[in-house]
């Protein structure tokens, strides 16, 4: 199978299936990284260019440790990027640069807050007053319906609860970009099929545009407009793609749709091609 | 649920007296029997008397007041700069490189050794009994708020950053509250170590009061009574500042007692 199969958008503004605004919020331009370890520089992304049309859904696949979560960092201004540059679009007139908000997979609420606490802490470091700050947190619990547990800590709660308040945590601040580092990858499958299905409710309502990494295939076919498969360390874009299924989407609609299975057998292809070359080089690393 | 709750309740109330008590009972068994020599192990009942005595013929209660004294002042002054250079430690490498092999060494040296300097620089009076203290606490709670900053997750630090904390906001949001559990387990041990040094320290100073002074006092003139008066209250100082540093772990982290 080769990749012309697919609408390859390598370097190319990736087109939203419904139609959104096609200018991007966000592009990177031969992005890289490359980390200095005790056993040499290690290349964990490499010439990644992509741009992201604003209001849309991306989602980037690839092996474990083929760089994903570093990219996402890097747009997160968590990790300066060693080559290449990433371009904010002109979102706001007034020239301000796009803002993101990143929500992490796992234990990221602050056990010492509770969960309205964790809502408002970024309105509380852009200095907003307790009382409008509480009632903007009380409003995004509502949205992700735990308005009951606002006084509970994150420790008392489920999992799949803590993941919807990280979520409404990163909402508060009102980003212009929603990245995503696999906010799903800790919970069983159920809660997580709830939770993509509430992320689909959100995304619509707001209309952010999301920039989510995950290493589902189902959760990406079922999640994006455009999916980026990226390749085995360092980290590049292999291929990128539109998914063709309409908005507003259900996981049962997309899930029976005929085009789910196809696509979902043309991107493991080229994904296990991938996910082969970083075994290969795990396994070297642990002999080497 | 809530009846197993309250059985619980019970249970630990009464595992909590039960060693204590086992322990005296023991002791009063032994010593009324002759088993060891009541001399030097006077029953735990007969000292009931001694212990009255004590306290209103005495200065039982100044001894005491003497020591709570020297401890919460030496604790205060080796525990707030403690844990703010602990802070800055576990926050910037290069601040730990540089202090972490003094603190190391001095940490381990027993800090009651050092008293005659101690007095060289502070004077033979109080000041030296809370330097003391405050001494050997000082790098326990170095240590523990240190690692306590290193071992906060990675994902809280950068939830902070991407959401556009300030360094001080850093201090104040993630790195103090995330060190919390670890800071208080370092104020725990400095709490008792306090203790340990006080009594130490006033063996050496009787002159000067305190409940080691009066254990010491009674030693001498073989006033076995007396000094078993004092140990067991030394002991019960010892238990009821355990209890006084747990009352304030619930008040500063409510989201560990809330279980």
């Amino acid at each position: 199978m080769s990749d012309s199969a697919l609408p390859s958008l390598t370097g190319a503004a990736a087109v939203p299936a419904s139609g959104r605004l096609a200018s991007p919020v966000l592009s990177t331009t031969r992005l890289g990284k490359q980390f200095n370890t005790p056993r040499g520089p290690v290349k964990a992304v490499e010439d990644v260019t992509l741009s992201f049309p604003t209001g849309s859904f991306n989602v980037i696949v690839g092996p474990s440790g083929c760089g994903k979560s570093t990219l996402l960092r890097m747009i997160a201004g968590l990790e300066a990027p060693t080559s290449g540059e990433l371009t904010f679009g002109n979102t706001h007139a007034n020239g301000v640069k796009p803002s993101n908000a990143l929500v992490f997979q796992g234990r990221s609420l602050f056990p010492w807050l509770n969960l309205r606490q964790n809502v408002s802490y970024g309105l509380r470091l852009q200095g907003m007053s307790r009382r409008e700050r509480n009632r903007r947190a009380d409003d995004l619990l509502q949205m992700v319906g735990l308005r009951k547990f606002a006084r509970s800590y994150p420790h008392q709660v489920s999992e799949g609860m803590r993941q919807r308040v990280a979520i409404a945590r990163a909402l508060a601040v009102d980003p212009d970009i929603l990245l995503m580092d696999e906010p799903f990858g800790a919970l069983d499958e159920q809660t997580r099929m709830l939770l993509q299905e509430e992320l689909l409710r959100i995304w619509e309502s707001t209309g952010k545009t999301v920039i989510f990494v995950t290493h589902s295939l189902d959760e990406a076919l079922t999640l994006a407009d455009t999916i980026i498969v990226m390749s085995a360390q360092p980290g590049t874009v292999r291929t990128a793609f539109t998914v063709p299924f309409s908005r507003p989407r259900s996981l049962a609609a997309v899930r029976s749709d005929p085009r789910f299975a196809e696509l979902f057998t043309r991107t493991w292809e080229i994904l296990r091609t991938e996910v082969n070359t970083a075994h290969a080089q795990q396994e070297q690393e642990i002999a080497g | 649920m809530t009846s197993t709750t309250s059985r619980r309740r019970t249970v630990e109330l009464f595992l909590t007296f039960a060693a204590p008590l086992v322990l005296l009972g023991v002791w009063e068994a032994l010593s009324r029997s002759g088993a060891i020599n009541p001399i030097f192990w006077p029953a735990p009942t007969s000292l009931w008397g001694t212990f009255v005595e004590l306290l209103t013929e005495e200065d039982l209660l100044h001894d005491v007041w003497l020591s709570t004294v020297r401890i919460f002042g030496g604790f205060l002054l080796g525990a707030i700069p403690g844990v703010v250079l602990g802070l800055a430690m576990g926050l910037f490498w290069p601040v730990r490189v540089f202090l972490m092999p003094l603190a190391a060494a001095l940490y381990a040296i027993p800090k009651i050794a050092i008293l005659p300097l101690v007095m060289v620089v502070f004077g033979i009076g109080e000041v030296s009994k809370y330097m003391i203290v405050a001494l050997s606490i000082f790098f326990l709670v170095v240590l523990n708020t240190m690692s306590g900053v290193l071992e906060i997750d990675r994902s809280f630090r950068d939830v902070a950053r991407n959401l556009g904390a300030s360094r001080l906001e850093m201090f104040t949001t993630v790195a103090l509250p995330g060190a919390m559990p670890s800071i208080f387990t370092g104020l725990r041990l400095a709490l008792g170590f306090a203790l340990i040094v006080i009594v130490g320290t006033e063996f050496l100073t009787v002159s000067q009061g305190g409940i080691g002074a009066m254990i010491w006092k009674s030693w001498t003139i073989l006033a076995v009574k007396d000094m078993m008066v004092g140990l067991i209250i030394t002991g019960i100082m010892g238990w009821l500042l355990s209890l006084l540093i747990g009352l304030g772990e619930r008040l500063v982290m409510p989201w560990r007692a809330s279980t």
